[in-house]
């Protein structure tokens, strides 16, 4: 096969931390492997790419388009429809382009508290009160900046997504198998994974993959992990009074995190099935504790510390709660 | 006015862009240097656990989640002013040490080395970590490949996750190590020290060894004389974990030392409304602007700082290589009496030193009788209240400073995070580039974005620990614009 005639692969990362790109190195020497299958066009943080090249290419030139990161600025938002439109599929990559992660908890609060927050903090010096100008008109000349969005949003409130692959970061192993699937299905050698499919993870929950052993036992309370003195590596965490999001979770990652002693955080994901992430984890949380009447299940769902953080703390953007996709849909192209 | 834009591919993941005006003689007025975008921790952060910032303040930075983990865990014991037992903050700086290995190396083999290994006159499309291969060997890639799996496998079996690890909690950690996980840990540190050593090696052989390199290092275009900072142990020596902030001034004067709960002391957040991100300076010297000198506030925090503001390093390989540096580099002492290496692009060299010293401290680490207790937490007993924490990420001093209520829940955040501390140096190294290689408005295109490039990777910037650039390639592109805001002429380059 001449390079020319493999199918394009382009890698963007919108608002993000880097580690999908990390996740993605990490695949080692299967990163041979993607380099074979794919003409890779673009991979900013890895290799060269322009923008302008990106948009030379005739609409849907592009086989597969991997995003990561969310959609914070009106100019990570404009590359994100850009690629779209040249690309055949669309994989929203890790939980920042697929549910917000933790930076759509910026969603609680409004743009101009954020601003005013960064720019007021104990060790800034800002007697003037200023705040990054979108447009500022500096001696020598006006310096733009990308706006700052009123609200996080992720890939599929933004554009039409194909694919889906979860996890803050996906897992290194997972990843080469999503990406093996779509190599087989665009040479002929696989199926082609129905549209809208969750790719790279498993079909059940953390708790399923979790070695630890359950006892099906009701708890008292709930407690913060840095109140118990041992954490007992072998019992179920949830049972021992952790808030664990292993049953509300897509498995895919192995359950690393409760193999470790800390409780599963969530970050691959609703459980397939799932409509509401939060919800499905409280009435999780809801059938362990320990009561019948209404007043102490809610005194022990009260040991929550933080309720939003704890049933949002990836989803939120994402999630029914705070920004259901209809809101975005009428501000398109 | 003319104006000149720079814009490193990292547009696309909204990196830092550069615009360049000229004045109407065709010099440069002015060098902006942007970041042009947030996403906001500090304000959401307020609320959350304080034992979930670990884990939440790793998503800052992908690259380096370790560092962010670190800093949030020492602030939320400080928080609840609980010391956790030895062997949780043994396991910790492990964990830390295999990842500085781990993160020096990908920067000197597929960042910073291309520059001086292949060299900088050599064409662009070769100065990359395939042109290292050729030079160096084929077979150098694969242990790059190992180094690379060895860290990133000790800090799973530390952290529980290879990337933002999850086990650092106040007081301690959720886990402890098992014999057969340390003496895999040990092996590892000592395939690194012999790694570091032949690393160090090829740096002699290739940089030390041609003059034009070394007359490059020493040349005015990449020598700043800034104050320095680093975290100092108690003996003065280079720590990454823990200690006092050192401050040094530019004639090599230890200014002063300050503990994690004392930074608002000495350092503040300069303003400007064009960027998204702040410009740290030494409060006591005060902002002066974009300036270097004894009475400009403006410091560097990086490997080479690092080495400037300590006495010396804490073990005897990576001491030997410290004092190999400044005998070469800085013969003679400043008047304070330190000698101190103003010479940026020596930050490669000083890389390779911490590295070393970095894979001496794992073994030191690794074989430590206590490293395989269980006991690895100290359950907190006072009520949770302020808390500062500091650790030395690869890219600079982090700050993560956390007030709570009296459940721990968070109600105000403050972070200055490592690269940030080198926005004003580097913003200064791109205006001097503009400087030398543009007058009478005539653009030394090459010479410029080879300049802007080579000064941007020795910081190894990441923003911001913001946004963030894996250690990689840095393509440019330059767009010059009249005065009516038309562009004239693209030029770009594959770094």
């Amino acid at each position: 096969m001449s390079p020319s005639a493999k199918p394009k692969l382009a890698i963007f990362g919108a608002a993000s931390c880097g580690g999908c790109d990390v996740a993605i190195v990490n695949i080692h020497e299967h990163i041979v492997d993607v380099a074979n299958a794919f003409d890779i066009v673009l991979w900013p943080t890895v290799m060269d790419g322009k923008y302008s090249d990106i948009e030379a290419l005739a609409d849907g030139e592009i086989a597969v388009t991997l995003v990561s990161g969310s959609m914070r600025t009106d100019e990570t938002i404009h590359l994100a429809r850009l690629l779209r439109r040249k690309s055949q599929f669309m994989v929203s990559f890790g939980s920042c382009a697929g549910e917000g992660c933790i930076p759509g908890l910026a969603n609680l609060s409004s743009r101009q508290e954020i601003l005013d927050t960064a720019f007021s903090t104990p060790s800034t010096d800002n007697p003037e009160g200023l705040r990054p100008s979108w447009e500022f008109g500096a001696a020598e000349g006006v310096l733009h900046l990308p706006e700052f969005e009123p609200l996080l949003r992720t890939l599929d409130q933004v554009v039409d997504v194909d694919y889906t692959i979860p996890g803050c970061p996906p897992e290194s192993g997972q990843i080469w198998a999503a990406l093996e699937a779509v190599v087989k299905a665009l040479n002929g050698t696989g199926p082609l994974p129905p549209k809208g499919s969750v790719l790279g993870a498993g079909e059940s929950t953390v708790c399923d993959e979790c070695g630890r052993k359950r006892d099906v036992k009701k708890i008292g309370r709930f407690v913060r992990i840095q109140q118990v003195a041992e954490i007992d590596p072998e019992l179920c965490l949830l049972e021992q009074g952790l808030p664990c999001n292993g049953p509300a979770t897509r498995s895919g990652c192995g359950a690393l995190c409760p193999a470790a002693s800390a409780p599963c955080i969530g970050c691959y994901g609703a459980a397939p099935g799932v409509i509401d992430y939060g919800a499905r984890l409280m009435s999780a949380f809801a059938s362990v504790v320990d009561a019948t009447e209404p007043a102490e299940i809610d005194r022990v769902l009260d040991g929550i510390a933080d309720p939003v953080g704890q049933f949002y703390r990836f989803s939120l953007a994402g999630s029914l709660l705070r920004s259901g996709r209809s809101a975005w849909q009428s501000d398109g192209e | 006015m003319e104006r000149i834009t720079i814009d490193p591919v990292t547009r696309l993941e909204g990196h830092g862009k550069i615009e360049i005006f000229l004045d109407p003689d065709g010099e440069v007025a002015n060098a902006y240097f942007q970041i042009p975008e947030l996403r906001g921790f500090e304000r959401f952060c307020v609320g959350r656990p304080v034992e979930e910032m670990p884990t939440l303040t790793n998503r800052i930075c992908g690259v380096c989640p370790e560092a962010h983990h670190m800093a949030s865990a020492k602030a939320a014991d400080a928080v609840y002013n609980v010391d956790p037992p030895r062997t949780a903050k043994l396991l910790r700086e492990l964990l830390y040490s295999a990842f500085y290995v781990t993160d020096h190396t990908t920067h000197f083999y597929a960042l910073g080395g291309p520059d001086f290994v292949v060299g900088p006159d050599a064409p662009a499309a070769e100065r990359n970590i395939l042109g290292v291969l050729a030079k160096v060997g084929m077979e150098v890639g694969g242990q790059v490949i190992q180094a690379r799996k060895n860290g990133h496998n000790v800090i799973e079996m530390i952290g529980g996750r290879k990337i933002h690890p999850a086990t650092a909690v106040p007081g301690g950690m959720t886990h402890g190590i098992t014999e057969e996980q340390r003496a895999e840990i040990e092996k590892i540190g000592r395939w690194s020290i012999d790694f570091a050593q032949f690393s160090l090696g090829i740096f002699d052989q290739i940089v030390l060894a041609n003059d034009a390199y070394k007359d490059m290092v020493l040349s005015d275009g990449y020598t700043q004389r800034t104050y320095y900072m680093g975290l100092i142990d108690p003996n003065g020596k280079v720590n990454f974990y823990d200690g006092r902030v050192g401050i040094m001034s530019p004639e090599g004067t230890r200014v002063g030392t300050y503990a994690p709960a004392e930074y608002r002391d000495w350092i503040a957040e300069h303003v400007e409304p064009w960027t998204y991100l702040k410009f740290p300076y030494l409060k006591k010297v005060g902002w002066q602007g974009f300036v270097d000198g004894v009475d400009s506030g403006v410091y560097a925090a990086t490997p080479l700082s690092r080495l400037n503001a300590a006495d010396g390093m804490a073990t005897p390989l990576a001491q030997a290589a410290y004092e190999r540096f400044y005998a070469t580099l800085a013969p003679r002492p400043e008047a304070g009496g330190k000698r101190i290496v103003h010479h940026q692009l020596a930050t490669h060299w000083a890389r390779l030193v911490e590295l070393l010293y970095a894979a001496e401290r794992m073994v030191e680490l690794a074989t430590d009788p206590e490293i395989t207790s269980p006991h690895v937490r100290t359950v907190p007993t006072e009520t949770p209240n302020e808390g500062v924490g500091v650790v030395e990420a690869p890219r600079g001093t982090l700050t993560h400073h956390y007030k709570t209520d009296e459940r721990g829940l968070l109600t105000a955040v403050n972070l200055i995070v490592g690269t940030t501390n080198n926005y004003a140096p580097m913003s200064m190294s791109i205006k001097k580039a503009a400087e030398s290689l543009i007058h009478k408005g005539t653009v030394v295109h090459q010479g410029l974005l080879n300049r802007v490039e080579m000064a941007f990777r020795l910081y190894d910037p990441c923003f911001g620990c913001a946004t963030h650039s894996l250690p990689g390639e840095m393509p440019l592109q330059v767009a010059i614009r009249d005065s009516e805001g038309r562009v004239i002429e693209v030029l770009s380059q594959n770094c």
